[in-house]
């Protein structure tokens, strides 16, 4: 073997399908006698629901069925779930109100999907669901979270009192409260973090189909994560055994978080599959895109950092409102507590931070995790107060991040996390290098000179990633488990599929983990292919969000493979008639120490599939192996 | 109505009833079923329905099928050679690692190749202004930009 392959400049797997045209995204896919879904949305924020006439859309060309909300009531099928449950300041439980697939009585958003209309072309469902006949009474709306708890505020569910569906917090006030009391200097910020639409290239796509041969369903759908899209599915919505359905997340077009989660539209057509017996495509448009993906941030914080005289931190107290939109969305409750407040120590050793969040209910679309989801919205409160301290302190922005680096690990923050490793001083060196800081004050000057600004700014960031373990998960809400899954297949001639649980929408894990395979079985990076997206081939998985793909995903095959070569090593001891502790395997080839005795990798698989010579006594024939992964810590990726 | 529309797509004859209000790139996906052309947008700034209509590249979402008739059409599958080897400008963007989800790619590969026809050795500056009417959502475009530099130079043997 040549050098090796992790980290080597190669070209990628996956582009010369999708150079040629040759990718399989949802929308590509067109199943025989498919018939096509439009959704009717909400025009108003926020409405009564008065009565929906499907009179004259049941009239139209080509139609073949509609449901609203009640024909989902009456088939008894569940709300959409939220995977996280927040625990309020006073020990109660976040409030959860019901997020229905389709609208039940009220309308709470613009885009909220009140049907869904079904007919033989595309072209077809759009005229009759221009037929739909939907009485509204309209209601006064609330839209900025800031105003949501206000007195008077228009309510938007019943169990959720003043809109409020927690109020959280972490860490010791009165501590805090103390230590901004000796304060030399307070330095006090208010920020809005705007709300944003992901908008992935792609428009989600979901493609519902149902047998009566054997009952079951199958969902083509752009996700992040099938098997959590079909355990959402079947078990808290539809009420399904999960071997009769079938998720497949084939090419996806970008996540970006919004397509981690289960859709109303999702349920809508593979519901409405059984109904009509004829499988039911729905694609979003990039307009309705931006009025049903889940939206991201839209955080309002009050922060404050308290000094000693030499720009020492003391303290940290920040109280954020988090709209949340109409609903919970599938993860929307961890990502302005769990996945915000934990990193507000950012890359400093602040002794005592209190920080406290309301997450509010407006009448708009839900927001959930996009990009980062929480961990940038706490570094863009951190690094805003270092950076706005050190100008009024007069101190240079980067002295005063170094005075107060952590740089002993490992460091248990005051906000739950253990950061396990890291060299901040030395990102900052190096962004120091790169950005020339030295030559700045010439450059700056030389701008001047042509009547041109120039500034600098710092920002030193962290991320907690990899998510996450299971048990920490599961201590702080989580309804979920977090390892990875992967199966490292080894076939007769010496070959490999791998199928794992994480899911590329982008990130090309064809690539990167057969890189991992290649090196780590010793084989051609040509003998190894990677599956994903598709519960009927890959056994389980948590897919592919917060970074977790090769830290989480790619361990999970790393321990399959240790399997894989841990049993070929008790094959090659029984081939080259050596007992096992001797038998050592390196560049893809078991050989015994102090010998020249060698069996290639490929051999041994042979073996294990031609099991003529084969310790059957002591081991089964054939080379397959799993392993299930949960990580004991988040990774700490940062930088300056 | 159903109209009849004919013309040449990937250099192969092709006809077709198709409703009126058909747009070209509904038929080269449905009809067709030349699925490498994407939609991305319904307002003509994605460009990921980037094809070639008579040598000119063209979003085919702001086109009707009916005012391709009698052109000369092609799309991404038919820019490899026959026998699968790829074009010098998808060879580029394989080389320079530009694309990751790979949704956006065939417009720019189309746009890029109607580009590099008049720009054999573009300037940076040149090829970002050429991109104005493809949007990436996963690169930053700086490979693209690398990629459609070295592929119109080796379109133009250079």
């Amino acid at each position: 073997m040549g050098a090796p392959l992790i980290g080597a400049r190669i070209e990628r797997k996956e582009d010369y399908r999708f150079l040629t045209g040759a990718g399989q995204y949802t929308d590509d896919v067109d199943l025989p006698r498919q018939s096509y879904a439009v959704f009717v949305r909400s025009p108003h924020s926020h409405a009564k629901i008065k009565r929906i006439s499907l009179n004259k859309a049941r009239q139209a060309p080509g139609f073949i069925n509609a449901f609203t909300g009640e024909d989902f009531a009456a088939a008894k099928l569940g709300g959409l779930p939220c995977g996280w449950l927040i625990t309020d300041v006073d020990g109660q439980p976040m409030k959860e109100p019901p997020h229905p697939c389709l609208a039940q009585g009220k309308v709470r958003y613009v885009g909220d999907q009140v049907a869904i209309v079904v007919a033989e072309t595309l072209d077809q469902a759009h005229d009759a669901a221009e037929l739909v006949d939907v009485d509204y009474e309209v209601l006064p709306a609330v839209v900025d979270g800031s105003k949501a708890r206000a007195k008077g505020a228009p309510q938007l569910h019943d169990i959720a009192p003043n809109n409020t569906c927690y109020v959280w917090a972490i860490g010791d006030k009165g501590t805090c409260d103390a230590a901004f009391a000796k304060a030399a200097h307070v330095t006090k910020l208010e920020f809005i973090n705007n709300r944003l639409v992901p908008n992935a290239i792609e428009p989600r796509c979901a493609i519902g189909s149902y047998s009566r041969a054997d009952d079951s369903y199958t969902l083509y759908v752009a996700s992040q994560n099938p098997h959590v899209e079909r355990l959402l599915m079947t078990a808290f919505v539809m009420g399904l055994p999960e071997h009769k359905v079938r998720v497949v997340a084939g090419d996806v077009g970008g996540g970006f978080g919004s397509k981690i989660y289960l859709y109303g539209e999702d349920v809508a057509v593979t519901w409405a599959a059984k109904q009509i017996n004829r499988p039911v495509k729905w694609t979003s448009d990039r307009s309705e895109a931006f009025i049903s993906d889940a939206h991201g941030r839209d955080h309002h914080t009050v922060a404050e950092l308290a000094m000693d005289k030499d720009g020492h931190f003391l303290g940290m107290r920040v109280k954020t409102t988090a709209n949340v939109g109409a609903y919970l969305s599938t993860f929307a409750s961890c990502v302005p507590t769990i996945l915000y407040a934990t990193l507000l120590a950012g890359q400093y050793k602040t002794p005592v931070i209190h920080c406290e969040v309301t997450a509010v209910f407006t009448n708009t679309v839900p927001v959930d995790a996009y990009r980062g989801a929480g961990r940038p919205e706490a570094t863009y409160v951190v690094e805003r107060l270092v950076e706005t301290a050190a100008r009024e302190m007069k101190i240079d922005p980067a002295e005063i991040r170094r005075r107060n680096f952590i740089t002993s690990f490992p460091y248990q923050t005051p906000v739950a996390l253990l950061y396990d490793v890291g060299d901040y001083n030395a990102t900052m060196d190096a962004a120091q290098k790169l950005a020339d800081v030295a030559g700045f004050a010439s450059r700056k000057k030389a701008s001047e000179a042509k009547g041109k600004l120039r500034g600098m700014g710092y920002a030193a960031y962290i991320e907690a990633c990899g998510i996450a373990p299971s048990a920490v998960a599961g201590s702080l809400g989580a309804r979920a488990g977090l390892f990875e899954a992967g199966e490292v297949r080894v076939h007769p001639t010496g070959s490999v599929t791998v199928f794992t649980g994480s899911h590329s929408h982008g990130q090309g894990h064809e690539t990167t983990f057969a890189q991992v395979v290649a090196d780590r079985l010793g084989i051609p990076f040509e003998n190894v292919d990677i599956v994903h997206g598709d519960t009927s081939k890959v056994l389980f998985g948590m897919g592919t969000y917060g970074s977790r793909s090769i830290a989480v995903g790619g361990t999970a095959i790393v321990k399959a493979l240790d399997k894989v070569i841990a049993k070929g090593k008790k094959i090659a001891a029984h081939l080259m008639e050596a007992a096992e502790a001797d038998v050592e395997f390196q560049n893809g080839a078991y050989t015994v120490a102090g010998t020249d005795k060698k069996k290639m990798f490929g051999e041994v698989a042979f073996a294990a599939y031609v099991p003529h010579n084969y310790p059957h006594d002591k081991l089964e024939p054939g080379l397959n192996e799993n392993a299930f992964y949960d990580p004991s810590n988040f990774t700490f990726p940062a930088g300056t | 109505m159903a109209i009849k529309v004919s013309m040449k797509v990937n250099g192969k004859p092709a006809t077709a009833e198709v409703e009126e209000r058909t747009l070209l790139v509904t038929y080269i996906r449905e009809t067709l079923r030349l699925t490498g052309t994407h939609v991305g947008c319904d307002t003509a700034q994605c460009g990921a329905c980037t094809i070639s209509m008579n040598g000119k590249a063209v979003k085919s979402c702001s086109i009707l099928a009916m005012q391709a008739e009698g052109a000369d059409i092609m799309t991404i599958e038919g820019v490899a050679k026959p026998d699968g080897t790829l074009h010098p400008m998808q060879a580029a963007f394989k080389e320079h690692h530009g694309l990751q989800c790979g949704f956006c790619t065939p417009g720019m590969v189309m746009n890029a190749i109607d580009f590099a026809k008049g720009h054999p050795n573009p300037s940076e500056q040149e090829i970002r202004e050429a991109l104005e009417g493809n949007l990436c959502r996963c690169t930053g475009y700086h490979n693209i930009v690398k990629a459609i530099g070295a592929g119109a130079r080796a379109m133009a043997g250079k």
